[in-house]
């Protein structure tokens, strides 16, 4: 299991019942398995698979991708924010990749 | 074996080692893995999606159900006519999306067809297409 550099841009507070949007950027080249090296050898395939964004457990936004997601995945979403409480954000892909990330938004 | 013969050969083995491109079968196959069988109108979803693409390696692309309430959009998902392959990604959208929208970079390995598709929460399924010009195509091959 290995982790990943990410960015998570969501507010840290808003009124109840506010649509806020919620961007997540990961550090991943997205690997194709299409592609050759300059040594002519295929590029095993590491993508990225899934991306999950749950608000205390309950499921805001999924994302299934596939091999035409750029590198460095960016999904941009919303969430209408029912009351204070922990946005969470998982990652998780070939070669055992898995990776969560927290933010606290906190109703006013 | 004389030069016009290698280079033949050259140009067979070059042929061989490009991947497969989907095609527009392929595509219909994958909606239709998607769609679970159900008929495909036009409208209701919005593409945003630049017509002209200068680099295919990264391509802001817009998903949208503008006019409805998120609730009734349950997933959204788009598909490519000639990449490698033809599905890009599925967006699930949970009961607390306030808004039927999902913003993301994809990659365009040629001038082509694209597709989105909005599931909504009866069942329906709703396309819009978007023609799109690539200058620079995402590399598929070597880097």
């Amino acid at each position: 299991m290995s982790t990943l550099r990410v960015i998570v841009t969501a507010p840290t507070s808003a009124r109840v019942g506010e649509v806020v949007e919620i961007r997540a950027l990961a550090q991943h080249p997205m690997e194709t398995g299409y592609r050759r090296s300059s040594e002519g050898e295929i590029l095993q395939r590491d993508l990225l698979r899934r991306v999950e964004c749950r608000f205390e457990g309950e499921l805001v936004f999924a994302a299934d991708l596939h091999a035409a997601i750029a590198a460095n995945p960016y999904l941009a979403f919303h969430l209408k924010l029912p009351r204070s409480g922990t946005l969470t954000i998982t990652w998780a892909g070939d070669r055992g990749v898995a990776h969560s990330e927290s933010v606290r938004i906190t109703a006013t | 074996m004389n030069e016009r013969r290698l280079l033949l050969i050259g140009a067979a083995a070059s042929v061989v080692w490009r991947p497969a491109l989907a095609t527009p079968e392929s595509m219909l196959t994958a909606i239709n893995t998607f769609t679970g069988g159900a008929a495909v109108r036009d409208g209701r979803v919005k593409l945003d999606l630049s017509p002209l693409v200068e680099n295919g390696n990264t391509v802001p692309v817009t998903v949208s159900v503008p006019g409805f309430d998120a609730a009734q959009v349950r997933r959204l998902a788009l598909f490519t006519e000639r990449n490698p392959q033809p599905e890009v990604a599925v967006f699930t959208l949970g009961p607390l999306t306030g808004r039927a929208q999902v913003a993301t970079r994809m990659r365009l390995a040629t001038s082509q067809t694209v597709v989105a598709l909005a599931q909504m929460a009866d069942g329906s399924v709703w396309r819009q297409r978007v023609d799109v010009v690539v200058t620079l195509a995402a590399c598929v091959e070597g880097g």
